[in-house]
């Protein structure tokens, strides 16, 4: 999808705003690197692109800084720091598996630097889908590779923390950081022709994700990739297994990039727009397997995606962004039926299916303010049609478990928001 | 057949693309005795559309369907292996090349249909100076009233492509294909590469287009709720065929086909109250390749109603009485299925 | 709806933007630019002309530098087996070289970037019989093409640039047919078509500028080795005329002297070629870097 924002050109070869050239390697690619330079003769990664290690130094940077970490952005602090309280969710009780405290990513560019994330805080607990949600430049994409470390310079991880399982992830050293990535957390990218290396074939990529964390006999391998391909619903797994890549239809090629994804049996898997590029049917069918994949494995899923209708599906809670900044959060059928941010409300009204055929759609006026030019204050307030004087000055976020919501003049009050936060 | 309600008319339209392999290959295979392989893609085959004057067609289907392919013939880019495109009764295209102006193009990814060397105001202008339609002289003026009339500034003729986010590009897109005086567009995916609340923008643009200028417009699109939004009559592509074509809402109230009733049923889509609808029923199976285009109806492996004769007889499009026609042996409004 | 509001940077001040950047690129230029000059002034910053055979004299030959003829002045960098003040016979050969090579790779770019134009817009056979010709002609050594045209053609300025010419065309072609065949089926290409525009107008004024990238490369690649090309072809007796030597021929004169210790006949000439071909390069491989967009940060 195009990055459909007014940055300034430079600062958009920089923005991985979805990765339509595969910039970075799947989720075993640091594993692909290590096993390549152990002697094997693979080239490393996939055609075109970077690979995931040099984020390792985006997150030495931030080590060298220490405990130097400014005190969360100015704006938008979290309400009380008691953590997962703050977000409690619908399964009461559930562990807490990942913890993002004001998380703040910038990118330098020649205006200046663009916090592409700006205070972002949300958990997810064992066995959760949440959505992620956000138009091109709300730096969703750019939040989900922060939290694997896969930022690299120009951009660097500013402020904040990611827990992983209580291990604090930025600011990790490498080494450390390769281990968990693609063991307890992994990611799924949009383009699998990229994702997936071109001149491998599918049970040579699959072995390397293995041997990455651990060292399984051909044997085992064999058995796991079998196992992993029919889990992803692939027929005839084992004629998929010897194929190359571009054998493979693109819902294949994305099921293979899901499997790699799940063969370490990670806790959580962080999912990039992973069917924006597929056609209608195949999308469905993936929706339908991710969902039973996910309550067999109880893996945890970040889905990013910008279509509210398809993150629907699977989450059962939705995070809404805009300009970097978490400014919505809630169960999914409580978010879409009553939102309380006007963004998030104008983005539900400009779907076609909200207008009579033939009439005009509700549209947001103005587009997306350059990420190096953010007004004072709310960042939608030039577009808002509610917006007075006192959004010159940033909103807190608003905590109301189950929602959140980071504006002045939220919407749909009155409803109450029920305690079952039904999907 | 009055040109008004054929407007745009695709007559028998088929297409193929052949690629022949190289010389180097057919030499080989010639000296060893073998005969060389052409792999036929069967893109389009054997559709016939009209679409009346002012009226919208949306064209749905996933890839492979044809859509695009149909869209080019329809525009004079691609021409057919077999049959013809008309507009307003005149051939689009004569000899192999195109030989009237009046439809145009728009096309799906802004950035790449835009020259990125040229100024979009130079990008505008060519054509219309090109034919005629306006003098050097006056091509400023005429670059300005096409730029507002799609919301941009006069101003942003002196720009360049990569200046532009998506959707003000796409809105120069528009501006070009406008310039030239069309009758008719022929709109291929315009808004599908564009954010949702962009998206909201240029189909409003459309729609106020369309209200202004009478256009006619052959809509091309995967995103089955913007083909609702937009179209007054829908054909349901498959495989390169037509499988079912009627009046928006009827065809999305009470589907016929059973690839329209399951493409429906899959999409992942908001209720009116804004819940979503979780339920959603994939189609099983993968999409069958143009190459190797299955016997009989190209749906039947996926298809939860097919039968033996669906696997040996290719169905035929056809009204079912109503101003609707479907291409099924066993359309779903007479197997008494609710609707 | 405003587009972004700061000033419109044309390609061209972007690249001139980040040419500046670069300091090995920019005392490259200087020094290219100060040859040029140099070379320019010629007839009148130097106190000889070296291709007047009036000029000279006998007896001033093969003087050391610093020496003073008997014309007057001083040869600052000695003179020749000739008598030629070398300093003047330098810059003239600079001259030569600066002509030859941007002249000649002027044409080879104009002839080749068309050819391989068409071939990569046309496709079909007119594609294939280009393209072939051109690989026939790539299977050919430069220098071989290049000498037995000089040798055919006989000597002068004229025949030497279409001895390089024919030796340096291919390279444009093959390079133009690669970027105009990947540029052919853009949607931008296709837009242009079928308003409908001719296909000649399409390829000319479309596609070919969007092809200047990788041939701008090319032909910062190819003056160099004109350059040296045409070094090469004087160094071995063809090309420029024995009384208007370029600085190949005056290398080539001075070479037997080397080993008696006048090093200056050959060695301030190869100085002078040296330090052009590679500020070209230097240039070069800068506007390479800038134009290569895998490449951009």
């Amino acid at each position: 999808m195009s990055a459909d924002t007014n940055m300034p050109g430079r600062a958009e070869r920089q923005f991985p705003a979805g990765p339509p050239q595969g910039k970075l390697a799947p989720s075993g690619g640091s594993a692909v690197r290590e096993a390549t330079s152990v002697g094997a003769q693979f080239p490393a990664g996939p055609p075109q692109g970077k690979l995931a290690p040099p984020g390792g130094s985006a997150v030495h940077a931030v080590t060298s800084v220490g405990a130097q970490f400014p005190a969360g952005p100015p704006q938008g602090k979290l309400a009380p720091s008691g953590g997962s309280a703050v977000h409690a969710v619908t399964s009461v009780g559930a562990t807490l598996l990942l913890q993002v405290r004001d998380l703040a990513t910038e990118f330098a560019t020649r205006s200046g630097p663009a916090r592409a994330v700006d205070g972002v805080s949300f958990d997810v607990h064992a066995g959760e889908i949440i959505g992620l949600v956000g138009e091109s430049g709300s730096g969703k994409s750019v939040t989900g590779y922060s939290i694997l470390g896969l930022i690299d310079p120009p951009g660097r991880v500013a402020a904040g923390s990611v827990k992983l399982d209580g291990q604090e992830l930025v600011g990790m050293p490498r080494s450390k950081l390769r281990a968990l990535r693609g063991r307890r957390i992994a990611m799924v990218f949009q383009d699998p022709m990229s994702t997936l290396n071109a001149v491998l074939k599918v049970s040579t990529q699959m072995e390397l994700a293995m041997r990455a964390h651990g060292k399984p006999s051909k044997q085992e391998m064999r058995q796991r990739s079998l196992q992993a391909l029919a889990k992803v619903g692939i027929p005839d797994p084992e004629r998929r297994l010897d194929a190359y890549p571009h054998e493979l239809s693109g819902g294949m090629r994305q099921r293979v990039a899901i499997a790699i994804a799940f063969l370490n049996n990670p806790g959580l898997v962080i999912c990039d727009e992973p069917t924006t590029a597929l056609d209608v049917s195949i999308q469905a069918q993936i929706l339908v397997e991710m969902r039973t994949l996910v309550r067999e494995a109880g893996v945890s899923l970040v889905w990013i995606s910008h279509d509210l209708a398809t993150v629907s599906v699977l989450a059962s809670r939705l995070l809404v962004m805009y300009a970097g900044r978490l400014i919505e959060e809630g169960p999914t059928g409580e978010v879409l039926r009553r939102p309380h941010h006007p963004y998030t409300q104008g983005l539900i009204d400009s779907l076609p299916s909200r207008a009579a055929p033939g009439k005009d759609l509700l549209q947001i006026p103005g587009s997306t303010p350059s990420l190096t030019a953010l007004p004072s204050g709310c960042a939608f307030k030039d577009r808002c049609a509610h917006a007075t004087a006192v959004c010159d000055t940033a909103p807190q976020q608003t905590v109301a478990p189950p929602r959140t919501w980071r504006c002045h003049h939220p919407l749909n009050m009155g409803a109450p928001t029920t305690a079952q936060g039904t999907r | 057949m009055s040109s008004q309600t054929h407007f745009i008319g695709l007559n028998t339209i088929t297409r193929r693309f052949a690629s022949i392999p190289p010389f180097s290959e057919r030499l080989a295979k010639r000296i060893t005795g073998q005969k060389a392989s052409t792999t036929v893609v069967h893109a389009v085959e054997d559709v016939s559309l009209s679409v009346a004057k002012g009226e919208t067609l949306g064209l749905v289907g996933e890839s492979g369907c044809g859509k695009s392919t149909l869209g080019r013939v329809a525009a004079g880019i691609l021409a057919p292996t077999m049959g013809q495109a008309h507009i307003d009764g005149a051939a689009v295209m004569r000899d192999g090349r195109k030989n009237t102006t009046r439809v145009q193009m728009v096309f799906q990814d802004p950035f790449a249909s835009l020259n990125p060397r040229m100024r979009i105001g130079d990008t505008i202008a060519e054509g219309p100076i090109a034919h005629g339609l306006v003098k050097k002289a006056d091509a400023a003026a005429d670059v300005a009233r096409w730029l507002k009339a799609v919301g941009l500034d006069a101003e942003a003729a002196q720009r360049f492509p990569h200046q532009f986010s998506g959707g003000q590009r796409q809105r120069v897109a528009i501006a070009r294909a406008l310039a030239m005086r069309p009758d008719a567009l022929v709109c291929d995916e315009p808004v599908a590469s564009l954010d949702v609340s962009i998206q909201a923008q240029i189909i409003n643009l459309f729609l106020q287009l369309r209200r202004d200028l009478n256009l006619t417009m052959l809509f091309i699109s995967h995103d089955l709720s913007v083909v609702r939004h937009v179209s007054d009559r829908v054909a349901i592509m498959y495989l390169g065929r037509i499988v079912e074509l009627g009046a928006t809402e009827d065809i999305f109230l009470s589907p016929h086909h059973p690839y329209t009733r399951a493409l429906l049923d899959s999409a992942p889509r908001l209720a009116a109250d804004g819940a979503p609808v979780q339920d959603i029923r994939p189609i099983s199976g993968e999409l069958p390749s143009p190459i190797n285009p299955p016997s009989g109806c190209a749906f039947h492996q996926r298809c939860a109603f097919a039968q033996p004769r669906c696997s040996q007889e290719l169905p035929v499009l056809r009204s079912l009485g109503e101003p609707r026609e479907v291409a099924c042996h066993f359309p779903l409004a007479q197997q008494g299925e609710p609707l | 709806m405003n587009a972004a509001t700061r000033p419109i940077e044309t390609p061209l001040r972007g690249f001139l933007r980040e040419f500046t950047q670069d300091q090995v690129a920019v005392v490259a230029f200087v020094v290219l630019a100060l040859i040029v000059l140099l070379a320019l002034l010629a007839p009148w910053i130097t106190p000889q002309d070296p291709y007047d055979l009036s000029n000279l004299v006998l007896m001033d030959a093969r003087r050391p530098p610093g020496h003073v003829g008997s014309k007057g002045f001083t040869h600052w960098l000695g003179t020749d087996a000739q008598g030629r003040d070398l300093y003047s016979a330098i810059l003239y050969g600079l001259r030569i070289s600066l002509q030859v090579g941007l002249m000649a790779g002027a044409i080879a770019f104009a002839l080749g970037a068309s050819l391989g134009t068409l071939a990569g817009f046309a496709g079909g056979r007119t594609e294939t019989l280009i393209m072939r010709i051109i690989d026939l002609q790539l299977s050919f050594p430069a220098i071989l093409l290049a000498l037995v045209l000089a040798a055919l053609l006989g000597q002068g300025k004229w025949p030497l640039i279409a001895a390089l010419v024919t030796a340096q065309y291919a390279y444009f072609a093959r390079t133009a047919h690669g970027a105009a065949s990947s540029e052919r089926s853009k949607d931008y290409v296709e837009a242009a078509l079928s308003t409908p525009l001719s296909s000649a107008r399409v390829a000319f004024r479309h596609v070919l500028p969007n092809c200047m990238p990788p041939l701008i490369v090319v032909a910062t690649v190819q003056v160099a080795n004109s350059i040296a090309l045409e070094a090469t072809l004087s160094f071995l007796g063809l090309g420029m005329p024995v009384s208007e030597p370029s600085l190949g021929m005056l290398i080539a004169n001075g070479f037997q002297y080397m080993l008696s210790g006048r090093y200056w006949i050959s060695i301030y000439p190869g100085i002078a070629l040296i330090v052009l071909i590679v500020a070209i390069n230097l240039v070069g491989d800068q506007i390479r870097d800038q134009l290569n967009p895998r490449l951009k940060r």
